[in-house]
């Protein structure tokens, strides 16, 4: 089978499931802590880490050239309207359980960021398979 | 694992169609009428959090979690292997059928689970530190988040890629050969891991 015919990508995937490991490790940090007093800066730090990734992943994409932005853009907003949603759906449940304080900021940065993550990933993998002109050997 | 490939096993084509592309059926990417499934399910979910009652938390965890369970081990080890084993115009057209279903049960039926079961550990007092099985809990936080990561990162982008690929006038077996490899592994993998999230919640359900 020959090989699939695609520009020279960084590794978005891998570095955006790293990125979303990162602030799953600080949601579940935070969970397994309730309702004790818990030192937040470890969550902050997997967050400050998980935004860094996320943004050197897009940094990263950005530089690409003939990278289907107009398909990305066009899954992506879909994605991101759903995962919002769910997204919204958790923050609900936090809200219903009278979280507040540092918690309630570190879990709703970390819902926006797992929000804006899945979008980014499912834009990227129908992007990536996009035929650009000139890239088409067909 | 199986092959997958969308080239390599054709089925016995008429001698006149050998080289034809196999014929891929319309479908819709999102079918639309399942959207207002989801819908009803995420009012469901609302009101249950709102109500803060046992008995519909427990039915949307307990619903949600045993489809969640059964349809990951159901793919990954029992679909994938039967869906490897087929011919390429059987495969294409049960991909056509299966992933937009799969595209709006999956992250319905997950949300369903977390959010419910979120609420009925709030509500049951196990979610807290002072719960006699809290590692237990805290060891089904660990299994779920990985479980997301894998979900999220491949399992998701690579069924919307495939039905895109397959919307295209001409799509590549080659492309879609690759993203259903990442699908049924990443499935298989997530049914593993099912039987991990079983055991830790019938220990905690008979103690």
């Amino acid at each position: 089978m020959s090989e699939i015919e695609e520009p020279r990508l960084p590794p978005v995937t891998e570095l955006a499931m790293a990125s979303l490991a990162l602030i799953v490790a600080a949601g579940i940090y935070l969970s397994a802590h309730l309702p004790k007093h818990v030192p937040l800066a470890p969550a902050v730090i997997l967050l400050v880490a998980s935004v860094a990734l996320f943004a050197a992943n897009l940094a990263a994409l950005a530089r690409v050239r003939d990278f289907a932005w107009d398909r990305f853009f066009a899954v992506a907003k879909w994605s991101l309207l759903a995962y919002l949603t769910i997204g919204g759906l958790i923050e609900y449940a936090f809200l219903q359980n009278h979280l507040s304080g540092g918690p309630l900021v570190v879990l709703t940065l970390s819902l926006l960021v797992f929000s804006l993550h899945v979008p980014t990933l499912i834009g990227f993998t129908v992007a990536r398979f996009e035929v650009r002109t000139g890239l088409d050997s067909a | 694992m199986t092959d997958l490939a969308f080239t390599e096993r054709p089925a016995a084509p008429p001698a006149h169609a050998e080289h034809a592309p196999p014929t891929i059926p319309e479908f819709e990417i999102v079918p639309r009428r399942g959207l207002i499934a989801v819908g009803v399910v995420v009012v469901a979910i609302v009101v249950a959090i709102a109500a803060n009652k046992l008995w519909p938390l427990m039915f949307l965890h307990v619903a949600g979690g045993a489809s969640w369970t059964i349809l990951d081990l159901f793919l990954g080890l029992v679909l994938g292997p039967i869906l490897g084993s087929l011919s390429v115009p059987a495969r294409i057209e049960f991909t056509t059928r299966l992933m937009p279903k799969m595209l709006l049960i999956m992250p319905t039926v997950v949300a369903m689970t977390l959010a419910a079961g979120w609420q009925l550990g709030v509500h049951e007092g196990t979610v807290l530190t002072s719960y006699h099985n809290h590692a237990w809990i805290v060891a089904s936080f660990i299994v779920v988040g990985v479980m997301s990561v894998l979900a999220l990162g491949l399992l998701e982008p690579a069924n919307i890629a495939v039905l895109i690929e397959l919307k295209k006038p001409r799509p590549r077996p080659q492309v879609i050969e690759k993203l259903m490899k990442r699908f049924i592994y990443c499935a298989g993998i997530l049914g593993l891991m099912q039987v991990a999230t079983v055991v830790i919640m019938t220990k905690l359900a008979s103690s």
